[in-house]
């Protein structure tokens, strides 16, 4: 057992054509401890999936280092990614989507059923996805997150497009999970309320160069944090630093 | 998209079809030449040489030529395709060769098929192979380029290994490719065939059109060229579309 451990000193996408070189990140370093759910906040296009990629090893032209939490034995750590997008297998039924990402000699057979269940999926296992609504593909893409048992999970803005209400049901969905199957995760978002309510530290990002800025502990406990919790909560952080959150 | 229906008792193709046969009929009437037999005679050919088996016998060997090639020209193809599509300094330094090769007119691959391996079988389903797989690997690394990026992240973040992402991810997405190529290959190796054999085998389709070429029977020629349009079609119906319906069953 390990944390999560992230240095990049400098991460820059070269011209392309018409587009400039452009420095991603720089001077970045976060640590994610083990068990821990931290949520890196900040404005768009400030790195923050930049980041993700590297940490998920898509992405490995960067100067820095990266540590990854280990595994309990002594596999390669397994990661569960939550996109932007749900990418599901468009050809495969849900059920298929989320065995492919499985490996059949560490999980059973009854993990699947057991998560699809608790996402409300269990009568949809069959479909494939394009007869879906995106909430449901997103329920599915969680899923898939979870069912490889991950020692990390890296989440980027996964509710973002979603109506309030779905998205609100979505993240109880995480949390549920989450408790029932602790890992370590880094949850991206530019919503605050979102931030507040799912995190036990907010990592607050720079605009780019992305770095980050503050370190804020979410000082309330889990069971108390109800919408006006969360809305002081963000009343106080917005009025102690005014000039971080413009936007958020 | 395609719209999914159910196949009812196909009216208008029977129409057509009688439509087409009532011209021909006509015309033959009208021109009362030997050089255009009517539908009728053209029949009375047909059940002939069905009867005689050599209709048969023929189709049966030049459509085992064609399978062959067929089978050798997409699996070397498609695994070519792959391989350039995979991997771009390959596609780079092989890119000229291609070019070469698709432009290398039919008829020059099948003569130096024949002068360098001799007039045999190997020699022409080797001929027939060589015309088709350019255009194959062509097709696989037009679909290799279109890839989603964002899937493939997906397999590799959840440690899919090349095999099950080359099975669940990659070909799925190559799928409506395949099929063009499937297409087109069965199309072009059909007419490729009939060639080789009107230039080197003793027989099939091919050699049995140029015999009554030479005969000037017209009402063979086209008993032959009807029976084998029929055996196409039927690959086609049979074959590929109940094919492509079931790679496409996932769409809504």
């Amino acid at each position: 057992m390990s944390d999560l451990a992230v240095r990049v000193a400098l991460k820059r996408y070269d011209a392309v054509a018409e587009a400039p070189a452009h420095v991603a990140l720089r001077d970045l370093a976060l640590t994610v401890r083990h068990g821990e759910l931290v949520c890196l906040l900040g404005p768009s296009g400030c790195g923050k999936s930049t980041l993700l990629n590297i940490v998920a090893g898509l992405d490995e032209r960067f100067e820095g280092s990266l540590s990854l939490p280990r595994s309990a034995d002594d596999r390669p750590p397994a990661i569960g990614y939550v996109f932007q997008e749900p990418r599901l297998l468009p050809w495969r039924t849900v059920r298929r989507n989320v065995e492919l990402a499985m490996d059949p000699a560490r999980h059973g057979a009854g993990l699947v059923e057991e998560l699809l269940a608790a996402a409300g999926l269990a009568g949809f296992a069959e479909a494939y996805p394009q007869r879906l609504s995106l909430g449901m593909t997103r329920r599915v893409a969680l899923v898939r997150a979870f069912a490889v048992e991950p020692d990390l999970l890296l989440m980027d803005e996964p509710f973002v497009s979603l109506d309030a209400p779905t998205a609100q049901q979505l993240r109880r969905l995480l949390l549920e999970i989450w408790q029932r199957r602790p890992t370590t995760v880094l949850f991206v978002t530019h919503d605050l309320r979102e931030a507040i309510q799912l995190g036990d530290r907010i990592l607050l990002f720079s605009p780019p160069p992305g770095r980050v800025v503050a370190d804020i502990p979410v000082a309330i406990p889990r069971d108390a944090r109800d919408e006006a919790a969360v809305e002081a909560f963000r009343r106080r952080l917005i009025d102690e630093r005014p000039g971080d959150f413009r936007g958020l | 998209m395609r719209r999914r229906r159910s196949p009812g008792f196909p009216w208008p193709l029977l129409a057509s079809t009688l439509l087409l046969l009532l011209l021909w009929q006509l015309l033959a009437m009208a021109l009362d030449s030997r050089n255009l037999p009517g539908p009728a005679a053209v029949a009375a050919v047909l059940v002939a040489q069905t009867a005689s088996g050599a209709l048969p016998y023929n189709l049966a060997v030049t459509l085992a030529r064609v399978a062959a090639s067929f089978f050798l020209a997409l699996t070397l193809g498609v695994a070519i395709g792959l391989a350039l599509g995979r991997w771009r300094d390959l596609d780079r330094f092989f890119d000229p060769w291609l070019i070469l090769f698709l432009n290398v007119p039919a008829l020059v691959t099948i003569i130096l098929c024949y002068v360098w391996f001799g007039l045999g079988e190997a020699a022409a389903v080797l001929a027939v192979t060589l015309n088709k797989v350019p255009l194959v690997v062509v097709t696989t690394r037009e679909g290799m380029r279109a890839l989603d990026p964002g899937t493939l992240e997906m397999a590799r973040v959840f440690r899919f290994g090349p095999w099950k992402t080359l099975r669940h991810v990659v070909l799925p997405q190559l799928a409506p490719f395949l099929m063009t190529a499937a297409r087109t290959g069965l199309s072009l190796i059909w007419k490729i065939v009939l060639v080789v054999e009107l230039l080197g085998r003793s027989s099939g389709v091919g050699f049995e059109l140029n015999l009554y070429f030479q005969l000037f029977d017209v009402a063979a020629i086209l008993a032959y060229t009807v029976a084998f349009v029929a055996v196409v079609q039927a690959i086609e119906l049979g074959l590929l579309q109940p094919l492509e319906r079931r790679v496409n069953r996932w769409r809504r």
